[in-house]
């Protein structure tokens, strides 16, 4: 069985440490001057990729990011842990804040289509809208078989072994090739990228697209209405009896 | 970072079992508040830059920082956690690719150990004087020497030591008397090195010797190898901090050498430990920035949990403008240091003297940081479960070693009061 070739996507995000703060015009949040990083699930993507890589069973990793031009940064990081290629598909400000998964999965196709790919690898959902769908849509549109919340994947003669971490328990599966793979927290542990590879990283291709380029019309399907902070916690109260919570709900107008 | 959720993760849960690490201090260094701010140790860097440092302080942050005040208290030198940092190319930083060095310069390397210092500032000074002995390797050895020692002390397979001082001559280093004679193809060495880092449980050390007339003209840089003849220890020296590398006396008693591992020519030992120590000054300096960086980082937060007199601490103007100070003179001190590393890197004839400069000005004003966040936790910063103490602990000795402060002095005004030309060496 020939080497994989594997697609990563890679979506900068806001650190998951920082404290969000929403814009006062309460039309997003604040990302200016905000520290940004690789999505988490995603680092485990580009892990599990460059494991494959290692044991020889994929041969080229491409990885590949939607957004603005800081987007090259998280691209180089994923080339410094070993990716191979990147794609850089820009979409710059309002534009950006509008783009949805719904747009990204049809990048993402048409990219695997493209560069021949055998397995799509994305992380189960990015920790700024926690939208989970890009990669069942990229599946989807594909129309290959999905392998989401992947706890363990193992390459088994043209078809994926894949363990899932679903709500009852692990769900072990089988998918043929070629598949999208979504990855869920304890895959792996990601490494550090080396120096040596960062240095190296500079060198490896980096190419720069627009999302026409790949016949993809991203005008939103959304309007977002407004961003507000979840209200303040009120406090609760205590009740002596069953009596006293009965009655406090049936002043509340909760029951009848 | 997705390792950093998990262990945020855990963090929660060992808290709530009340199984408690060390420090006491939630928290970690390098948190996300501080990219943007003024103390950011990447303002100003490059984007290759940036993800280096990203490397290190993540590693600071998860390897090292956890067990710091476990590899102070109990003494331990952390060999696997080095290994694993030199795995990543952090073994030897300013070393040319060709023999297995990293290839990166002298402002990548500050960058580097500010980062890993705010992890464990002992550790990384350790690492520090591994990589500038590896260097002295690089820069003067001779192929075979080179081939054979660089690659494995890259990969800190195994680890040196810098021999330079003695019990008699420490700033009077120019006059040692550990002495080799030629005999044969060996050399034959008499003497004693005092405060060697590392000493005994290194592989090897790059030794200053006598081999000719007074003064530095006559010495000469000797590899010896552990486990030479007529080589033996002190005890280990008890410390201050610095206790996560062990320091000993280093006795040669007749100690039989082979010539070929004569680094550079003979009477070159002195220009060699010299210009070992322009990049030791720059490292040296790098680890106190990272020392203070850590305390500012720890003693914010500690103004923002603690409350006297009915307010936080963060509302008292006082301890307002004290960590303005300290923040302000860190980022003097780290652009001082940094200056100092262009220099080496574009070897500017001032070299030296900005080395001085960087070494004495950053380590005094980040001794003062350290001891001002320990002054600004209270009662708190005195307890070993809070990691100011070893901050502060660790870096006072950065004013001493790699040349004494009162040396760095010497070395400036002796730039500034010459009449004739300028000895650069």
């Amino acid at each position: 069985m020939s080497a994989l070739r594997v697609l990563v996507g890679c979506k900068r995000v806001i650190d998951y440490a920082v404290k969000v703060r929403v814009k006062p015009d309460k039309t997003g949040v604040v990302t200016d001057g905000v520290k940004h990083s690789m999505n988490p699930f995603d680092e485990i993507a580009m892990e599990e990729a460059i494991r494959m890589k290692e044991k020889k069973l994929a041969s080229e990793i491409i990885v590949v990011s939607c957004g603005p031009s800081q987007c090259q940064e998280t691209l180089r990081t994923a080339l410094a842990m070993g990716g191979d290629r990147a794609i850089h598909v820009q979409v710059e400000g309002k534009e950006y804040e509008g783009l949805q998964p719904f747009h990204v999965s049809k990048i993402f196709a048409k990219i695997a289509q493209e560069e021949k790919v055998d397995l799509v690898v994305l992380g189960k959902q990015a920790i700024d809208d926690d939208c989970n769908q890009t990669g069942q849509m990229t599946a989807a549109i594909l129309d290959w078989p999905q392998a989401t919340f992947a706890s363990k994947v193992e390459i088994d003669s043209g078809s994926l072994k894949v363990t899932r971490e679903i709500d009852g328990g692990l769900e072990n599966i089988k998918v043929k090739l070629p598949a999208v793979v979504t990855t869920d927290l304890r895959l792996n542990e990601p490494r550090y990228a080396t120096l040596p590879n960062i240095m190296k990283a500079k060198k490896k291709p980096l190419t720069v697209k627009k999302p026409s380029d790949y016949a993809v019309d991203i005008s939103p399907r959304q309007e977002v209405l407004s961003v507000e902070d979840p209200p303040v916690r009120e406090a609760g109260q205590k009740v002596e009896s069953v009596e006293q919570l009965v009655q406090k709900l049936r002043d509340a107008g909760l029951v009848a | 970072m997705a390792a950093a959720l998990r262990r945020a993760g855990n963090h929660v849960a060992q808290l709530l079992k009340s199984h408690v690490n060390i420090f006491h201090q939630c928290g970690f260094i390098g948190d996300s508040w501080i990219n943007g701010s003024c103390i950011d140790p990447t303002l100003g860097l490059s984007d290759e830059q940036k993800q280096i440092q990203k490397v290190a302080i993540d590693f600071a942050r998860n390897e090292m920082y956890p067990n710091m005040a476990k590899w102070d208290q109990e003494e331990i030198f952390p060999l696997d956690v080095m290994r694993k940092a030199a795995s990543l190319g952090f073994g030897a930083v300013y070393c040319r690719e060709k023999y297995g060095g990293t290839g990166l310069s002298r402002m990548d390397a500050s960058i580097i150990f500010e980062a890993l210092s705010q992890g464990c500032t002992s550790t990384t000074a350790y690492i520090s004087i591994h990589n500038m002995c590896v260097w002295m390797i690089d820069e003067f050895g001779n192929d075979e020497l080179r081939q054979k020692w660089i690659p494995q002390l890259a990969s800190m397979e195994k680890l040196a030591s810098y021999c330079l001082t003695e019990p008699d001559h420490g700033s009077d280093a120019a006059n040692l008397t550990t002495s080799a004679k030629q005999k044969g193809d060996h050399f034959i060495i008499n003497g004693a090195k005092a405060f060697i880092s590392g000493g005994k449980d290194t592989d090897m050390n790059l030794v200053m010797c006598r081999t000719g007339e007074k003064g530095p003209k006559g010495i000469s840089c000797i590899l010896v190898e552990k486990g030479s003849p007529g080589l033996s220890f002190g005890k280990k020296e008890k410390k201050v901090g610095w206790n996560s590398q062990p320091t000993r006396a280093v006795m040669f008693e007749d100690c039989k050498v082979p010539m070929s591992n004569l680094v550079g020519q003979l009477g070159d030992g002195f220009k060699i430990a010299m210009r070992g120590l322009n990049g030791g000054r720059v490292n040296i300096a790098s680890c106190s920035l990272g020392a203070a960086q850590s305390c500012i980082e720890l003693a914010r937060d500690h103004v923002k949990v603690r409350k006297q007199f009915g307010k936080h601490l963060e509302n008292f103007q006082h301890l307002q403008f004290k960590i303005a100070e300290m923040a302000t003179k860190l980022v003097v001190s780290r652009n001082m240091v940094r200056m100092a590393a262009t220099a080496l890197d574009k070897n500017w004839p001032e070299k030296v003297a900005l080395c001085s400069m960087a070494k004495y000005f950053a380590t005094e004003e980040c001794f003062k940081i350290c001891n001002q966040a320990v002054q600004i936790h209270g009662g708190y910063g005195y307890l070993k479960d809070y990691a100011v103490q070893q901050y502060m602990r660790d870096s006072r000795v950065h004013e001493i070693l790699e040349g004494t402060n009162e040396i760095m002095r010497v070395l400036i005004s002796r730039d500034l009061l010459e009449d004739g030309d300028r000895k650069y060496s």
